[in-house]
């Protein structure tokens, strides 16, 4: 490399880390001041609420071009972190915040406020060559606990059952832990998946396995198993979701810390309008 | 010429500052990585930790074995090396000894670009193509194993181990490859007992770097290898789900609270893989000196 081309190099690096160093300044006071022209807002956390408050937020920003909302996945303990360091204004959860993470936030000085935004079906998902097409709650919980390994103690082919799960950070892995499995300890040989595709994409391939997705990821490579909890097996249908009739519905939220100001809440009262509540049904979930 | 002066002084002072914060960078990692580690060992014995078989970070109590992860890791990394080593070695050999030199010439930019990419889109052509072609081939109840995360992390290991060692048995003097020739020996014998012997300490250093490469890596290895935290047998394990230190990390980093125990059971487990990769650092970088040594007489 001749000599010119070094110094043009090191140029460009001195002007670019100048540039990203301004630019992380200027974003701070824009936050901070919440001026009246530009606003922006942070919302993170549950990947099933992602697909949702994307819709959402794109919806909104057309109608409001001088807003920007900004959403980052991770999980619903992740948004909740983020939220009790003050780093995000709304986190989204598909799970209601455990007691340690209220108690954390009081120490932070953060007050969280619970806002149910839509309702979430799980489906259980198996492979489409898989006969088997449905698990009562007892099942489900003897297969994930560890107690059934193979499809024929549940009326399938003598195979072995591959169970997955998704990762600790994430809400569904804790609804279906206490709501499924009564608390128990997820079986040591499941597979761990960082996301929710990775499991409709190891289901669809592969027909030893069974896993939950959220309703809104169901699509043909994979079945949806019914579901009994003691009244029948219910298949995760949109009028069971909404008549309560699945077992596996749980309500999805947003947090803020405090009542919602700003544009915050004019996000979140977009949410609950009739375009919002149509948003909603477009991406898979069922208004509150 | 005084302001040429100023400017190359200029120069000279930013490139030892941007050098400095490397250095700087490095120890404040390090000081926070032990410090945040050690922090663990409050309410934990490091024997537990490290002699523990069962990493259970949510149930209470919790339980902080690194034993899963670690043998995790070393059955992963150990796949990926007996497959990656025997073809980057036959590659280089090719590459700087038998084929045309236009051929080399192909051939050579095709291994760069599989160094350029990205983990995550290995980690994709794994999980779709590798792992349903595993559980076929193998009548695996899953292919989510080790064995797919081996051969991710051959295929990624492969451009490092090529070049490294091309490099080592380019340095072979010609002196001693023509003298045997020159004896009778077939272009065979003379890489077989000749070439490769020479460039043996070079070749170390590439495998080195290699397990390097492969025990660090995080994404691939979390796509494809099921990521379950249970001790694999050896080497039956090859062939099961086993969950690695750098995937947990990746995994469970998200949710945790700062300064709780999880958190510090991570930085533990970041300590050790930070110490493992150190030291295969100063292993390689030894044996790649001696062999310049060697080069020198």
């Amino acid at each position: 490399m001749s000599k010119k081309s070094m110094s043009y190099m090191i140029t460009l690096l001195l002007v670019t880390s100048l540039a990203l160093f301004g630019a992380g300044c200027v974003g701070n006071d824009t936050t901070d001041s919440g001026s009246e022209e530009m606003q922006s807002i942070i919302i993170k956390g549950s990947d099933t609420v992602l697909p949702l408050a994307q819709a959402e937020a794109e919806e909104f920003m057309i109608e409001n071009p001088e807003s920007t909302i900004s959403i980052i996945g991770g999980g619903s303990g992740v948004g909740i972190a983020a939220l009790i360091d003050g780093e995000v204004d709304i986190a989204m959860a598909s799970r209601a915040m455990k007691g340690s993470e209220i108690e954390n936030a009081q120490t932070n000085g953060v007050d969280p406020i619970q806002q149910t935004i839509a309702w979430d079906g799980i489906s259980i998902v198996v492979n489409p060559e898989n006969p088997v097409s449905d698990l009562t709650f007892e099942q489900l919980k003897a297969i994930y606990v560890g107690d059934i390994s193979n499809w024929n103690e549940v009326g399938g082919e003598d195979r072995e059952i591959v169970v997955l799960s998704r990762d600790s950070s994430s809400g569904t892995y804790e609804y279906f832990k206490d709501e499924v499995m009564e608390g128990n300890e997820y079986r040591a040989d499941a597979l761990i998946n960082p996301s929710t595709g990775a499991i409709t994409q190891t289901v669809s391939q592969n027909q030893n396995a069974i896993g939950y997705v959220g309703v809104a990821y169901l699509d043909e490579t994979v079945k949806a198993l019914a579901v009994d909890k003691g009244s029948g097996a219910e298949e995760p249908t949109s009028e069971n979701i909404l008549s309560g009739e699945y077992p596996l519905a749980r309500p999805l939220y947003f947090y803020t810390d405090g009542e919602p100001t700003g544009l915050a809440l004019e996000f979140i009262e977009f949410v609950s309008s009739e375009t919002g509540e149509e948003t909603i049904f477009e991406v898979g979930y069922f208004p509150a | 010429m005084l302001h040429r002066k100023k400017k190359e002084k200029a120069i000279e002072s930013t490139l030892l500052m941007v050098s400095g914060v490397t250095v700087v960078a490095l120890f404040l990692l390090c000081f926070f990585l032990f410090r945040e580690g050690f922090l663990l060992f409050g309410d934990h014995s490091i024997i537990s930790f490290i002699t523990g078989s069962s990493w259970y970070p949510s149930s209470s109590p919790a339980k902080f074995g690194l034993l899963p992860l670690l043998t995790g890791s070393l059955i992963v990394t150990a796949g990926a090396i007996l497959l990656s080593v025997p073809l980057g070695i036959a590659s280089a050999v090719y590459i700087s000894e038998l084929a045309d030199p236009k051929v080399a010439q192909l051939i050579k930019p095709f291994v760069e670009i599989l160094a350029g990419i990205p983990s995550v889109v290995y980690g994709f052509f794994g999980l779709v193509i590798v792992v349903p072609l595993l559980q076929d081939l193998l009548d695996l109840p899953t292919g989510q194993t080790a064995l797919a995360g081996s051969i991710m992390l051959g295929m990624m290991a492969l451009p490092t181990i090529i070049s490294v060692s091309e490099d080592a048995i380019n340095s072979v003097p010609a002196a001693l490859k023509e003298g045997s020739l020159a004896l009778g020996s077939t272009k065979w014998q003379t890489i077989y007992r000749v070439v490769l012997p020479a460039a043996l300490s070079g070749i170390s250093a590439a495998v080195m770097l290699g397990i390097g490469r492969a025990i660090g890596e995080t994404m691939t290895v979390m796509m494809v290898t099921g990521n379950t935290a249970i001790i694999p047998g050896i080497p039956e394990g090859l062939f099961d789900p086993v969950r690695t230190m750098t995937a947990t990390i990746a995994l469970e980093m998200g949710e945790v609270p700062q300064g709780s125990e999880h958190f510090h059971a991570l930085f533990a487990v970041g300590s050790v893989l930070f110490l493992i990769t150190f030291i295969i650092n100063l292993i390689a970088d030894s044996v790649k000196k001696k062999y310049r040594l060697q080069e020198g007489v």
